[in-house]
């Protein structure tokens, strides 16, 4: 029958896909603009190369591939949790402004000069941002709105979010708050420290933890909200949950890195009908896949040749806008109208 | 049967009363299903059959009280509801292409199946599927399949559950003739084996020739309870539903011909 070692065949795909990150996670510590041999990255990963290598490949490349697989990770998590929680493979926390608000959420902490750039209130005010957004859509959106609901509240949560940022922006004190405002929007993995990977992990963990949790919900709601509660789910705190965990897992990676799109979307749909459709089997098989999108395209930014180096968040936003561009052609008929 | 399993789903339901927005829907409602009975819920559009069924499964704030087997519904935990009531709403969707397996698996939640299921699941799941006929679809996409063919796979998926008592909204909408009659024995099998079903019909014709017992619903209240014989009259169909109706008998059972609208209503 068709559920023959199911748990075998994911433990199977779980595990190609990990090779995959690892092989990516190396090829991001291999690439930069100076060439370092594979032994070199190796001694300066663990202080036993030069001085100038220890720097590049413990200091620079590590917290970069770092930073690459945890926001990857968390983006693919948390898309493929909110799809699961919303039945729709178009949900995604981008699409509901949930990166933007947590961006307007640090950037009104630093333009105000209220913490450095380097504190731990950073990640709590972007969690924060992300939290009222996510939390504000699926309240918006009821327990059965239809996609466009879904979509057009995603739209109102972003714009304003992007008003208040332009606002922050418009109020700037100094050209250099203006700058710093406008690195949250271009998000980027580019300079990161250790520093930085320790503020996002926390929070990052959490979220995780928080998304896991209800991989059964997640199976039970793709008969409706009403079957699920009556198969024993309490939608309640599974609804808290995914909102929470969301928040943590953006706001975090926006904190640290800026706002990285559209990982949250393509990421489980790569690997969705390896689990069979399945949105409980789906969770770690799409973090695994948003990890190795995340560090591919940090690598691509790297490779491609350009007067400055490209952030990621854009090239993530050009590849993962044409894909929902692609995804709404095919969903055309669910659009007009019908609700999901 | 498994633990956590009530042997006797013996349903009673006291002064049950359900407000959603501010408006009553359900007005002190109360009525009693013994194990083994088949009772079918009728009534007009908006007269709160799926509020009651709803109310019944724990779906929605109510007052009153719902007794299962002797104890009351909110002594029971989430999953021990789970694990003696199934639920089948109307509608039948399924929101992700699964296999029909899958979905019918999705039955064992409450008995804590995971991705790999064990052989007790295993075999419900096959036998829910054997007594509604979609074995022979088991591997395909759920999203792939005709409405009746769908209405069968959400009937097995509670079959699968092994529960003792079914509340199922309009199961046979938008079944063919051939598949109502289909669905109605399974419920009916179910009830004379081992287990309680009430289950909301609008056609009143397969109402009357298989239900033990018919509950009208006019209102929000219960304005009629008792055999099919004796509730579907022309004066009660004039009065609920607002249609003139020829009420004859056909095979032992009352046949129902409705003609024109009525005044009284």
């Amino acid at each position: 029958m068709a559920a023959e070692g199911r748990g075998q065949r994911d433990a199977l795909l779980v595990a190609t896909l990990a090779i995959v990150v690892v092989v990516l996670f190396a090829g991001s510590l291999a690439v930069g603009p100076v060439f370092l041999s594979a032994a070199e990255v190796v001694e300066g990963l663990f202080g036993r190369g030069s001085n100038a290598t220890n720097i590049i490949a413990g200091e620079i490349r590590l917290p970069r591939a770092l930073l690459a697989l945890l926001i990857g990770g968390s983006l693919g998590l948390s898309g493929a949790a909110l799809q699961g929680l919303l039945r729709n493979p178009l949900a995604a926390p981008d699409l509901f402004g949930a990166p933007s608000a947590a961006a307007f959420g640090a950037v009104t902490v630093i333009s105000f000069g209220l913490v450095d750039a380097l504190s731990f209130a950073l990640p709590v005010a972007a969690i924060a941002g992300a939290l009222i957004s996510v939390a504000l859509l699926i309240l918006v959106a009821g327990p059965r709105a239809s996609l466009l609901v879904l979509i057009l509240a995603g739209l109102a949560v972003a714009s304003l979010a992007g008003a208040g940022t332009s606002l922050a922006l418009n109020l700037a004190p100094n050209p250099f708050a203006a700058l710093e405002i406008a690195f949250w929007l271009l998000g980027s993995l580019e300079d990161r420290s250790m520093r930085h990977v320790l503020i996002a992990l926390p929070f990052v963990a959490v979220g995780a933890i928080l998304l896991l949790w209800d991989r059964r919900a997640f199976r039970a709601l793709t008969l409706g909200e009403e079957a699920a509660a009556s198969l024993g789910f309490d939608l309640r705190w599974v609804r808290v949950r995914v909102v929470a965990g969301t928040a943590a897992a953006v706001g975090a990676g926006v904190a640290v890195a800026g706002s990285i799109g559209f990982i949250g979307l393509v990421a489980p749909h790569l690997v969705r009908p390896f689990v069979g459709y399945d949105p409980g089997r789906l969770l770690l098989p799409a973090a695994l896949s948003g990890a190795a999108l995340l560090l591919a395209a940090d690598i691509a930014v790297r490779l491609i040749p350009s007067p400055n180096e490209i952030n990621v968040g854009v090239l993530t936003s050009l590849i993962g806008a044409s894909f929902f561009i692609v995804l709404i052609l095919r969903r055309r008929t669910d659009l007009t109208g019908a609700s999901t | 049967m498994s633990e956590g399993f009530l042997e006797v789903a013996h349903l009673s339901v006291a002064h049950l009363s359900v407000a959603l927005g501010g408006r009553s829907v359900l007005n002190d409602v109360t009525m009693t299903v013994r194990a083994g009975e088949f009772v079918v819920v009728v009534g007009p559009n908006g007269a709160g059959k799926t509020t009651l069924l709803r109310a019944v499964a724990g779906l929605l704030p109510a007052s009153g009280e719902v007794l299962i087997a002797g104890v009351p519904l909110a002594k029971l935990s989430l999953r021990e509801r789970a694990r003696t009531i199934g639920y089948l709403p109307q509608g039948h969707v399924f929101h992700w292409p699964l296999t029909v397996f899958d979905i019918v698996a999705l039955g064992r939640l409450p008995r804590g199946a995971g991705a790999d299921l064990s052989e007790a699941d295993r075999a419900a799941v096959t036998r829910a599927m054997e007594q509604t006929g979609t074995a022979e679809f088991g591997a395909r996409a759920v999203t792939t399949l005709s409405g009746g063919e769908r209405a069968r796979v959400a009937m097995a998926r509670v079959l699968a559950m092994e529960v003792p008592l079914i509340l199922a909204d309009e199961p046979t909408a938008s079944l063919d003739l051939r598949h109502q009659i289909a669905v109605i024995d399974i419920l009916r099998r179910h009830a004379s084996s081992f287990g309680t079903v009430v289950a909301v019909l609008h056609d009143l014709a397969l109402a009357a020739r298989h239900a033990d017992r018919i509950v009208v619903i006019d209102g929000g209240r219960i304005v009629a309870d008792g055999p099919p014989r004796e509730v579907l009259t022309a004066e009660r169909l004039a009065e609920t539903f607002g249609v003139r109706a020829d009420v004859t008998e056909a095979r032992g059972a009352p046949l129902i011909l409705p003609w024109a609208l009525s005044d009284s209503r």
